[in-house]
């Protein structure tokens, strides 16, 4: 019976259903719930990776051995993991390799809108692109078989609205793949040392020829034969919404999108008047139909920024006026959740005017208002090397007006490398490491920290200060940024330190462990004297009821509040009370 | 099943109130009336907080996972602020379902009110009750389940 799944769930399925027996990933929106469902199949070791670099290294050292193996990741995870890319499409496997690229169009919960596309271009690899989750696991099952046909690894490119839409799929059943799994040698194949990469680049280029003629014939490429006025050349999720809005179009549906086929694509202009290419962010299929000399149209250049939607694509192709989102809607930017351990952090950087450089996570939320105190974020485990870069250039004084600040899991992901950095090249500077326990933005998964596997069996924890000592940092002070008077007294001590000091906050993610909750404070109206400090923590509990005539009216919404009493160390009127249930 | 009736529809309100299990209850309601059916929502950053917006359309073949603007017969609202947010998706004559006042201390759980609110909706949508029910109890807890099929009850007779 068919099953409601969402592309994810279905690529885990596919990997389940194609013998896979390994599975690596680092979580990344929109990628995540691939191992998290994965991890749910006893058949396949699963692991949660410190990075995406680890994730597929380890999962080529199991296809190296005859398994098939699978490594998942958020587009940009795939630039961690392009060292190991680009050199694994030259050794080849032997079981299996498929790496699925998770892009993010609109940048729902990303810092880039890159195109991974280019990926598969640049490192010579196939690439498949599902367009529901029917394709993502049945594409799944595909890539594997080209892996080992083909001997190469294969990118299954995925965008946030496959991997997040929930459609029916027909499930299979497994099959197991009658095979020992063991290193043979064959140092031509697996030590690219220059001598075997010359000889090992002329099989590759063999070998996207030979992927060429593939994609000239598979099923993935699929001709829609409708009316012959208008053609459309398409592929993933783009594909579905020319069914939606243009159900008369004769559709070219790329499934395999590299190699690009060429004589398929000219069949296809031949048969219709018009020929459109509508794809999702780069014009890389419309160039490509260029290139063969034909007359095509695609999206306008407007549309190469943010999310393809069926509106957009009736409103360039049929001329049709959207209707515009209201100007009265409030507006609800993200921010960090009501009891978020990181809130006193950043209000304690906002009160002493650090310059902080920033990292991705939930924290890189302290950017938002009232809070104000990210100034940078970039890439994974950057905040160290900002400060550290800066404190070489700017004079002594500013050096300790700045602060770098980092999560757990984003530390051990790419972190600890760059702090060591800065010992070692003598930085003045001072990190706040804020470890909550868990990997918080992608809905908490466990990483070596936490001393749980994806399994959630026991393991070796790393232990955070013992690491960060290691690196070299001689001064360490473990806080509590529940206690907003303990964290200021520690970040302006180390700030004015000399070398490298490491603040290291500690207090749980709120949702991954429900037990913290206390009961919600309340906020005495007649001792209130709204002043507005309560505000200033931008908590989403606290809600601002002014009127013309009051400047503020804090209240807090106990279905919201979860007790962690921040707002009752600012209040300077005693006027935000705990409820006399509360766990003191 | 003969010609079934499309319906696109925008379930919207706030983090924590419930808008993802009300999509999927009513996703696997409609699979289980026999409808092809697809639904969008997206994680991470975007859903720190604030606005909840999920799309579900269910119908005999459905392509696009996304409700355009302009074409959503339903916008169903847990959170009545969260309207304005998403009005522009409704289509001319489109039903809006919006939470009725005191609507909560209706219920005796006030946490169900999601469930709730599909039952309000229920009479524009053709799924069968029994659907509805096994939707609710293949989605939640079996100990919330009398608390939420009375909720749902509730929504119903709201509506009437």
């Amino acid at each position: 019976m068919k099953e409601l799944l969402s592309g994810n769930q279905a690529i885990a399925r596919g990997a389940y259903e194609a013998g896979c027996v390994f599975a690596a990933a680092y979580p990344g929106t929109p990628s995540t719930e691939i191992l998290e469902t994965i991890s749910g199949y006893d058949e396949i070791f699963s692991e949660w990776a410190p990075n995406e670099k680890v994730a597929l290294e380890a999962a080529s050292g199991a296809a190296f051995c005859g398994a098939r193996s699978i490594v998942a990741m958020k587009h940009v995870g795939l630039n961690v993991a392009a060292d190991p890319l680009f050199t694994l499409s030259y050794t080849g496997i032997r079981g299996g390799l498929v790496i699925v690229s998770a892009d993010d169009p609109g940048m729902h919960s990303s810092q880039n809108e890159q195109d991974n596309r280019y990926y598969a271009a640049a490192a010579k690899v196939p690439m498949l692109e599902p367009s529901d989750s029917q394709e993502a696991k049945d594409f799944t099952i595909k890539a594997f078989e080209i892996s080992e046909k083909y001997d190469t690894p294969v990118l299954l490119r995925t965008t946030t609205r496959i991997a997040h839409s929930e459609c029916l799929v027909e499930p299979g059943r497994r099959i197991e793949l009658k095979r020992e799994y063991k290193f043979e040698r064959d140092p031509r194949k697996f030590v690219m040392v220059p001598a075997h990469a010359r000889l090992k680049h002329v099989a590759v280029e063999q070998r996207m020829k030979a992927l060429l003629e593939y994609s000239e014939n598979c099923p993935e490429n699929v001709i829609e034969k409708r009316g012959t006025d208008l053609g459309v050349i398409t592929s993933g999720i783009a594909y579905q919404y020319v069914r939606e809005v243009l159900p008369e179009a004769s559709v070219l549906k790329l499934g395999f999108t590299h190699p690009l086929p060429i004589e398929l694509i000219k069949k296809f202009a031949g048969m219709v008047r018009t020929l459109y290419v509508i794809e999702e962010l780069e014009p890389i299929i419309e160039n490509h139909a260029r290139s063969l000399g034909l007359k095509v149209q695609g999206k306008p250049e407007e549309f190469r920024c943010g999310e393809l939607s069926p509106g957009i694509v009736r409103s360039f192709m049929l001329g049709v006026q959207l209707p515009q989102e209201s100007k009265a809607a409030k507006a609800r930017p993200p921010i960090l959740c009501a009891g978020c351990p990181h809130r006193g952090v950043f209000y304690t950087l906002n009160r002493l005017k650090l310059i902080t450089t920033g990292d991705i996570g939930c924290y890189t939320l302290g950017v938002a208002p009232p809070l104000n105190s990210i100034d940078t974020c970039v890439d994974m485990g950057a905040s160290i090397c900002h400060a550290a870069g800066a404190s070489h250039v700017v004079s002594k004084e500013k050096q300790s007006g700045m602060v770098a600040v980092i999560g757990d899991s984003t530390f051990i992901h790419s972190g600890i490398t760059s702090l060591i950095d800065a010992v070692y090249n003598k930085a003045n500077m001072t990190l706040l490491l804020l470890d909550n326990r868990t990997t918080a933005m992608t809905g908490g998964q466990q990483h070596p920290g936490t001393g749980k596997t994806i399994k959630g069996e026991d393991t070796f924890q790393l232990d955070l200060v013992q690491m960060v000592k290691a690196c070299g940092v001689k001064s360490v002070r473990v806080v509590d940024p529940y206690d907003l008077e303990q964290t200021r007294q520690a970040i302006e001590a180390a700030v004015n330190e000399d070398g490298v000091s490491v603040v290291i906050t500690q207090q749980p993610c709120r949702l991954i462990d429900r037990s913290t909750w206390k009961e919600p404070y309340s906020i005495d109206e007649e001792k209130c004297k709204v002043c507005g400090a309560c505000l200033s923590l931008g908590c989403p509990a606290i809600v601002d009821r002014a009127t013309p005539e009051k400047k503020h009216a804090p209240e807090i919404n106990a279905l919201l509040c979860i007790g962690c009493g921040l707002c009752a160390q600012v209040c300077k009127f005693d006027a935000v009370v705990a409820s006399e249930t509360a766990d003191k | 099943m003969g010609h079934m009736k499309t319906y696109r529809i925008l379930i919207v309100g706030l983090g924590g109130q419930g808008v993802i299990l009300c999509s999927n209850i009513l996703a696997h309601a409609a699979v289980g009336a026999g409808y092809d059916v697809k639904k969008s929502e997206v994680h991470g950053m975007a859903q720190r907080g604030g606005s909840v917006t999920t799309h579900v359309i269910i119908g005999e073949k459905v392509h696009s996972p996304l409700v355009e603007q302009g074409r959503a017969d339903i916008i169903l609202a847990l959170e009545n602020d969260e309207i304005e947010r998403v009005k522009h998706y409704l289509r001319p004559g489109g039903i809006t379902v919006a939470v009725p006042d005191g609507f909560a201390k209706k219920l005796k759980d006030p946490r169900s009110i999601n469930v709730a609110m599909l039952g309000l909706m229920a009479k524009h949508v053709e799924i069968p009750e029994q659907a509805w029910l096994d939707a609710i109890k293949g989605a939640l807890k079996e100990k919330l389940v009398p608390v939420n099929i009375e909720a749902f009850r509730t929504g119903l007779a709201e509506a009437r």
